[in-house]
């Protein structure tokens, strides 16, 4: 086949991305995206159709294969929300690069997130864990679980390891929301800015005191790739801000809606508290049953065959993480969360070279933060009704905004 | 048949570790590694899983003896 136009029977691009109704499921027309897959097209919110990869095979082949490009500056790079338009002359460190690049950016970072230093954090996230819900406990019988305790858990320990302080994190997680889900591109500039500027101030202060100074991978960067001339101050600047996002955004989400998923899911939460060993396993399929960064974007450098079809240079490609995760080609049952279930080879954390350098970090976290939970408050649950939980739009990280609980 | 890790080109995921702790494990700087003795796989059917979850295709068997 080398029939690069739509299907004879494929319908009208549908949109994309859309939004969620119950949170941790997909959109409901998502699956029909998967009836005409592995690969097919979508169309934007301007209008512009793209390719939408929702094979599971496909989208590893994808992912590791050189030919596809991470970087914002090309022309054919799909802008799939407004606030992402004209943004092409700002360089996102590690995630929005293509190797050489993205390898030295990487490469200066990957100690600090090694198997064997995420280990030794370990009962640092725990004792930071234990204190929200001591405060938890102390405060009554009830919480807003994302403030209380979602939120701050991957905020501290972000905090710790970069070495910004936590006591500025009204400031920084407003300014990073704000980033993430701006209406429009100038809004999202304008945080994206007073966040260059925080960092920059917390260096400059930082770099004054005697004595002191800066501490964690920014204090690293700065005494060594910076002094000696690896990195200039503004490409540091955004490489700490891509990692502070990062590190607090994706996480928050994945422990509120882990825990909001395994409420809904009270066979499964309780053979999780029957028998913790399974927890690592079910951080897994955590992942992989909800799947919040639901639409990794890449464009073409050159032709590409992929499922019999051709994928044009300078053409967009969008990879839909949570229909990739279900694909019953990959996986049996797909559409049940089970914790007891192999979820080997999701692709929630991408896969190639940009897979998420953070990976380790946030299995350890949520793992600690969702076994303590349901250890520790064995009668949590839902204080409100289910479809009562907001849930967040299609065009930033999937999650919910609030969870109101009670015990 | 030995497996040996490329670590020019390894990312630092941590997969083959995770996936196949008896043959691989993380330096100290957080790259992949074969644990010593273990080269030739051990006969661990999890060395395949492993090749297949580093996401950087980093890990190979190679020509180098009984290991």
């Amino acid at each position: 086949m080398t029939a690069t136009g739509a299907k004879a029977t494929a319908p009208s691009a549908p949109a994309f991305p859309q939004d969620r109704t119950c949170p941790y499921q997909p959109p409901a027309d998502y699956p029909g995206l998967a009836a005409h897959g592995p690969l097919t097209r979508v169309t934007l919110y301007d209008g512009r159709q793209v390719w939408a990869v929702t094979g599971h095979a496909e989208a590893r082949a994808l992912l590791v294969d050189p030919r596809f490009s991470s970087d914002r500056a090309h022309p054919g790079f799909p802008v799939v929300m407004p606030r992402a338009e004209n943004q092409s002359d700002v360089e996102i460190p590690l995630i929005g690069v293509d190797d050489p690049r993205h390898s030295r950016q990487r490469r200066m970072l990957i100690p600090h997130f090694g198997t064997k230093r995420i280990a030794a954090m370990r009962p640092q996230i725990q004792r930071i864990v234990d204190g929200l819900i001591d405060t938890m406990l102390a405060k009554g019988n009830e919480a807003e679980l994302v403030s209380a305790y979602a939120l701050p858990v991957p905020s501290m320990v972000i905090c710790a390891l970069l070495g910004v302080p936590y006591g500025d994190h009204e400031f920084f997680e407003s300014r990073s929301r704000a980033l993430l889900a701006a209406p429009t591109a100038e809004e999202a500039a304008e945080a994206r800015v007073e966040l260059q500027d925080y960092l920059h101030r917390l260096i400059d202060t930082r770099q004054g005191e005697s004595g002191g100074g800066l501490e964690g991978i920014l204090g690293e960067l700065v005494s060594e790739r910076l002094a000696e001339g690896e990195l200039d101050r503004d490409e540091l600047v955004m490489m700490a801000l891509v990692l502070l996002i990062a590190g607090h955004e994706t996480t928050s989400n994945m422990i509120a809606l882990g825990t909001f998923t395994l409420l809904e899911h009270p066979d499964q939460l309780e053979a999780l508290r029957a028998e913790p060993a399974l927890m690592p396993g079910a951080v897994e399929e955590l992942l992989r049953y909800l799947s919040i960064a639901d639409g990794l974007v890449r464009v073409a450098t050159e032709d590409v065959e992929i499922a019999g079809r051709t994928i044009r240079a300078g053409e967009g490609v969008l990879l839909a993480t949570s229909v990739i995760n279900r694909d019953a080609g990959a996986y049996e049952r797909p559409d049940a969360l089970d914790v007891r279930r192999s979820a080997r080879h999701h692709v929630a954390f991408g896969y190639g070279v940009h897979q998420c350098l953070g990976q380790n970090l946030a299995r350890t976290e949520m793992e600690i933060a969702l076994g303590t939970l349901i250890t520790r408050i064995p009668t949590l649950r839902l204080a409100v009704a289910p479809d009562e939980i907001p849930v967040k739009p299609a065009d930033t990280l999937q999650g919910i905004y609030a969870l109101p609980v009670a015990w | 048949m030995r497996l040996t890790i490329d670590s020019d080109v390894c990312i630092g995921a941590g997969m083959c570790a995770m996936t196949a702790p008896s043959v691989f494990t993380q330096d100290d700087d957080g790259y992949g590694a074969v644990l010593p003795g273990r080269e030739d796989g051990g006969g661990d059917p999890l060395v395949t899983e492993a090749l297949r979850a580093c996401p950087a295709q980093a890990i190979a068997w190679g020509e180098g003896g009984e290991g």
